[in-house]
């Protein structure tokens, strides 16, 4: 199988920047990944992000998306519609008056003609469940909300990955559950793959896969249960682990017997049953 | 310095089509040194509340005492008192508007009409309780620092006023992991110090679970419940019903005690979990 990403040795400097804000980074993401990106800020993770849909082209090296070289400028536009990207602020990515005229935006200008737009309109407005908003006002719309409409807009252009750029910073604990439970159905129902950049460890533990950048360059990559497991090194990196994954350090160091790659609540309670309870 | 608020209702656009009760009928007495989170959904009222402590908006009904003073009455000196009550926007570090860090911090003293040395003395203070080194920052651009070092610029401007009261709505959101534990880190040790009370709003239950001496919880525009964290945070059942859950640590040990494990009812603590948890473990063993 074909990666659906591919980065090769890709460098990349802003303008005037004496340092280069990514270094030589080689990355492959499969069709159907769900993959979250973690690092403080500065670290290069944005960067990262913004090379991937040719928003950024590298100073050095090769970005391949859905088998299209980002350095080639006719491919920029279909490399953004098979890579759509989610933003940080939902107040800067809505542009209409009206949500299903936002949601069309992006398809006007492919020029996709008026009879093909609505039907995508509408399945895109009912895969982020906000069909019954399609003549709202977006600024009447929570952030959550919000957030879900931009995701439609990028899903009305059929894509093949979502970049989502901290698209949940923004928002209170049940709006970013709202985001992030409507990206992973969308991953899971419709095969697409996710990069998802985000600065909370809980959110991480959630993907199959976690990539973790710093100083420019990916440091970590694995599956969440492996790359929290280094609690140590996640301070290291100014990162935190997730609460349940530090608690169960603290007990096995306490003698307790408790597996690793304890990640959730609920996966804790079944660990330490299993201990207390042994007959159950 | 307490501050009393009494029967308090605030109607956004009262009389339009567009008109919406924020809060109703909120009392809640805040006294001197507490450290109270304010908690609740998006668009519970959490804002408005605290946007009436320092003036900013003025109650449809009921009223504010700051030390008694009436904070709307008519012969108030309202500046005076928003001087004691100092107010920390959400996202903040969008209102930095100086050519320095220094001369930022600077904006509110000057307006008070402080003297340059009595300025300049504030201006030091409030970098060192922000941890901004003034060497190596004073004369730097605002705009050239990071998101989280931008913010704690902006804390600084409320710190420099020297509030009785600290409000703070919000500030950890959109920052990493760093940039957060720096800023509560930051507002622990002020209200450590000892003459500071702050009000918090905040998202974050495991935050608040080790900050906060009080939490003021908030739903639909009411106060339903105000108490110490252990207290409310026993409250599992409750605070789930208005979307708010309760911190991991009050979470493992519920899901715990349902299965049949013997734990006190009102852990919360990742400490004490752990303990607690371990506790048993000794005995079955």
């Amino acid at each position: 199988m074909e990666a659906r990403i591919k980065l090769e040795n890709v460098s990349f400097t802003y303008e005037e920047a004496e340092e280069p804000a990514l270094k030589n980074v080689s990355l492959q993401i499969m069709p159907g990944e769900f993959v979250a990106v973690l690092g403080h800020n500065g670290s290069g993770k944005s960067t990262l992000a913004k090379l991937l849909n040719a928003l950024f082209i590298p100073t050095e090296g090769t970005v391949t998306v859905c088998g299209m070289d980002t350095k080639i400028e006719e491919k920029t536009l279909p490399v953004r519609q098979r890579a759509g990207m989610i933003f940080q602020n939902p107040d800067n990515q809505i542009v209409s008056s009206i949500v299903k005229e936002d949601v069309a935006f992006g398809l006007e200008n492919m020029g996709i003609p008026t009879e093909e737009m609505l039907p995508r309109i509408e399945s895109a407005l009912s895969a982020v469940h906000m069909n019954e908003f399609a003549d709202k006002a977006p600024h009447m719309l929570s952030g959550g909300q919000k957030q879900r409409v931009a995701i439609a807009g990028v899903l009305a252009m059929e894509p093949d990955v979502i970049i989502a750029d901290e698209s949940t910073a923004m928002l209170d604990p049940s709006g970013r559950k709202e985001v992030l439970d409507t990206v992973r159905r969308l991953n899971r129902q419709k095969g697409i793959t996710v990069v998802w950049i985000t600065h909370f460890m809980e959110e991480a533990a959630q993907a199959d896969r976690v990539v973790v950048v710093s100083d420019g360059q990916v440091v970590r990559d694995g599956k969440p249960q492996q790359v929290f497991e280094e609690i140590d090194t996640m301070r290291q990196l100014h990162l935190n682990v997730p609460h349940m994954t530090e608690l169960a350090h603290q007990l096995r160091e306490a003698g307790m017997p408790l597996p690793h790659g304890i990640l959730t609540v609920e996966e804790m309670a079944e660990e330490v049953m299993k201990l207390l309870c042994p007959s159950k | 310095m307490p501050i009393e608020v009494k029967n308090l209702t605030h109607t956004y656009s009262a009389g339009s089509a567009f008109q919406a009760t924020a809060i109703r009928n909120v009392n809640l007495t805040i006294e001197e040194g507490e450290f109270i989170a304010v908690i609740g959904h998006t668009g519970s009222g959490k804002s408005t509340l605290v946007q009436h402590l320092n003036g900013l908006l003025k109650p449809t009904e009921g009223q504010i005492l700051v030390d008694g003073e009436d904070l709307n009455g008519e012969k108030v000196d309202r500046r005076r008192i928003r001087q004691k009550v100092g107010l920390v926007f959400q996202y903040p570090e969008y209102q930095l508007f100086e050519e320095t860090v220094a001369k930022d911090i600077a904006f509110g003293p000057k307006n008070q009409g402080l003297s340059a040395d009595e300025i300049d003395s504030r201006v030091h203070k409030a970098m060192e309780q922000v941890h901004l080194d003034y060497a190596k920052y004073a004369e730097r651009s605002p705009f050239e620092l990071s998101g989280g070092q931008m913010r704690r610029v902006a804390i600084a401007g409320v710190l420099a006023m020297q509030p009785k009261v600290l409000i703070l709505d919000e500030p950890t959101a959109g920052l990493d992991p760093q940039g957060r534990d720096r800023i509560l880190g930051m507002v622990k040790e002020l209200h450590q110090a000892g003459d500071t009370t702050v009000v918090m709003v905040s998202h974050s239950m495991d935050d608040v679970a080790r900050l906060a001496t009080r939490l003021v919880v908030m739903s639909r525009g009411e106060l339903v419940a105000t108490g110490t964290p252990r207290e409310i945070f026993k409250q599992v059942k409750m605070m789930e019903s208005i979307g708010l859950g309760v911190p991991e640590a009050a979470k493992l040990c519920n899901m715990l005690r349902q299965r049949g494990v013997q734990l006190p009812d009102d852990l919360y603590q990742m400490e004490e979990a752990r303990d607690a948890i371990l506790a048993r473990w000794k005995e079955v063993r």
